[in-house]
């Protein structure tokens, strides 16, 4: 157990609100080993982003633990959080996050400027990351040119430029059509195979979840199933929106 | 750390290129006027200085007739109750230095195809002294030229460039009121006085010479004011006190009697106008400081906008690994940017204006270096005070309200 990428164990995460506190994750505890690629589904608003944005120190549980390569990390303070998130964990939005005024090579490189890397060793590792994801002939394009897949692959460059051990992808293909989905899901299943990174990726479509080799389902904030996507019941892969 | 962080802090200026360069215009107006305002408060600063420095020092006044009597009021010098012999008895109080007995009048010169009206002062060769002033060429008059009423002359440089020119006026004959004068000496610039005349613009000729010859008096020896130069400034209020009672005696002025002189303090008017000077240039400072307190205000206020604007944009530095520390520095550097920039600026329009203004109002202006390099600090340190609440609240957001920010 000591050597799981991700170890959680009676997590809870409530939100107050002018309405009151509203509970949204209840007593979840899920184990990530290294090499795993696991998918999460789950209806909207079960509390997805909510696990996924913990799982990535942007936000903290209100209570429970929680071990990231073996380091509790409600003992860490914000300066060693911003290092975990910089050097240990890459991260994936639906919506890209690109930074519009940067160029491509600006922006996947951003995440080597907090580790204090001159610049030209940045940019040098940065087109390596763009020319593995297919994109190196646009590192100076900015990224309202390039089409949404595109971007996607830049956020997911700029995810890799630091060698995580870990991705984690929040609705990584909400935004692309079929096609390009499964372009961005073929890169990940690649990574994952070719280069052993750790990924959880949250979905709402089956053929994306078939994918990965688990499956966490999660209703209501809590885990309902958790196993090989294979063994998973129909009701389980069911397509969410 | 840093050199990354001004890169990432330039792009985001370029970006707003306009609005950046608004921001900067509150700095740029503020250094501007500040260094303007120094220019021309000190500038009037050095003149008042120079002007009291070519006064000469520990100098009374004494003038004929009283200023102070009540009842009927003459101006001061109205009635000539002073005399030549008043003088040379004030000569024996002790801690007198020199004392010099004048009488003005105004009158035309000529010297060839040249004419010039200028201010004749018929004096004693103690003026000089009494003046501390030197001469530029030639030698002054002497008491014999006193005793025999010579017709002899020292010329300021105003008056010797007007009537000579070129030419070296010592030893040349002038003509005053038709009578030949000799030309002795020039007298060396002295520049404007504290009230602002033309202290060159000047003639001096024996006070016998004057008395008798030239002007004329109503009553034989009679001057309109002697100039007194005490020892030391110590002792002026014993000087003052001495020169009252030996005047009141010789004129034999009665107990409870108004004085038919009045004596003045010429030194510490002097201070005082040089106070009010240093009063003004402060004054003039302390109001172009608040443009810069104004500038600094219009900093923080674009940063905290540029704040919330961009925190989507923090969000995501955050979720990549930029800690607290390097988004402050980052919004740091920008106000610091913007005010050092346009600090630079405000220097070269502010050097520039002042040029301008001594060169369309014929102002003194001095531009010093550490008025330049207060401005820098200044700059500096407006950038970072106004420019840390705005990078502070930036660095301080959770990243995840950060990246949920709309
Ligand atoms: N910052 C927040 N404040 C209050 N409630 C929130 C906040 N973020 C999410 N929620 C609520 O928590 C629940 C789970 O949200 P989320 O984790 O985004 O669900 P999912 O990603 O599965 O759709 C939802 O009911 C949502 O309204
Ligand atoms: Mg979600």
């Amino acid at each position: 157990m000591s050597d799981s990428v991700i170890r959680i164990e009676r997590l809870y995460k409530e939100y107050v609100t002018d309405a009151g506190t509203v509970p949204v994750l209840r007593d979840v505890a899920v184990t990530v080993m290294p090499g795993e690629f696991v998918a999460i589904m789950g209806p909207s608003g079960s509390g997805k982003s909510t696990f996924m944005n913990i799982l990535g120190c942007l936000d903290v549980a209100t209570s429970g633990n929680y071990f990231l390569n073996g380091r509790d990390v409600n003992r860490l303070d914000r300066d060693e959080l911003a290092l975990l998130r910089n050097q240990v964990i890459g991260f994936v939005f639906q919506g890209f996050n690109l930074l519009p005024r940067a160029n491509l090579e600006d922006n996947v490189a951003l995440p080597l400027i907090y580790r204090g890397i001159g610049r030209t060793e940045r940019l040098a590792h940065a087109n390596a990351m763009l020319e593995k994801v297919g994109l190196g002939k646009y590192s100076r394009s900015r990224p309202n040119q390039i089409s949404g897949g595109q971007q996607q692959r830049v956020a997911i460059a700029r995810a890799l430029v630091n060698q995580p051990k870990l991705l984690l992808a929040d609705e990584p293909t909400g935004n692309l059509d079929t096609r390009t989905s499964k372009e961005i899901m073929t890169l990940f299943s690649e990574l994952n195979q070719r280069d052993g990174i750790t990924i959880v990726l949250i979905t709402h479509e089956p053929d994306i979840a078939a994918y990965a080799h688990r499956l966490v389902r999660l209703a209501d904030g809590q885990v309902i199933y958790d196993g090989p996507v294979e063994h998973a019941a129909p009701e389980h892969l069911e397509p969410t929106a | 750390m840093i050199t990354p962080m001004l890169s990432e802090a330039w792009m985001a200026m370029w970006a707003n290129r306009l609005r950046t360069i608004l921001t900067m215009l509150g700095m740029v107006i503020g250094v501007g006027a500040v260094i303007l305002m120094l220019a021309v408060g000190q500038g009037a600063q050095q003149q008042v200085q120079a002007s009291i420095a070519s006064m000469g020092s520990n100098l009374f006044i004494i003038l004929s007739g009283s200023t102070t009597s009540g009842g009927l009021r003459m101006g001061g010098g109205a009635i000539p109750t002073l005399t030549v012999a008043d003088a040379q008895s004030m000569e024996d109080l002790p801690s007198i230095g020199s004392v010099a007995p004048s009488s003005p009048g105004t009158a035309q010169l000529v010297y060839g195809p040249n004419n010039w009206s200028t201010q004749i002062i018929g004096t004693t060769p103690s003026y000089l002294q009494v003046r501390d002033w030197q001469l530029a060429a030639g030698s002054p008059f002497t008491d014999s030229d006193i005793r025999s009423a010579t017709r002899v002359a020292l010329v300021g440089q105003t008056v010797a460039q007007n009537l000579f020119g070129e030419e070296n006026p010592v030893e040349k004959t002038i003509r005053i009121k038709n009578s030949p004068y000799v030309v002795l000496g020039v007298l060396a610039a002295k520049g404007q006085s504290l009230d602002g005349r033309d202290q060159d613009d000047t003639v001096l000729v024996p006070v016998t010479t004057a008395q008798r010859k030239l002007f004329g008096t109503q009553f034989a020896g009679t001057v309109r004011f002697i100039m007194v130069q005490a020892d030391s400034a110590e002792a002026m209020p014993r000087v003052e006190k001495s020169i009252n009672e030996l005047l009141r005696q010789r004129h034999r002025i009665r107990e409870g009697a108004d004085n038919d002189f009045s004596v003045r303090n010429l030194t510490a008017m002097a201070n005082t106008a040089a106070e009010t000077a240093q009063v003004m240039s402060l004054m003039l400072g302390a109001i172009a400081s608040i443009s810069l307190l104004v500038g600094g205000i219009g900093i923080m206020n674009i940063m905290l906008v540029s704040v919330t604007e961009r925190t989507r944009e923090i969000g995501i530095r955050m979720a990549i690994g930029a800690r607290g520390k390097d988004i402050l520095l980052q919004f740091l550097l920008e106000a610091i940017i913007i005010s050092v920039i346009g600090c630079l600026i405000g220097v070269l329009l502010g050097v520039g204006g002042a040029l301008a203004v001594s060169k369309i109002s014929g102002m003194a202006v001095v531009v010093t270096i550490s008025s330049i390099l207060m401005a820098f600090a200044v700059a500096a340190a407006v950038g970072i005070f106004f420019g840390w609440y705005p990078a502070r609240k930036a660095s301080l957001l959770r990243p995840i309200d950060a990246l949920r920010f709309q």
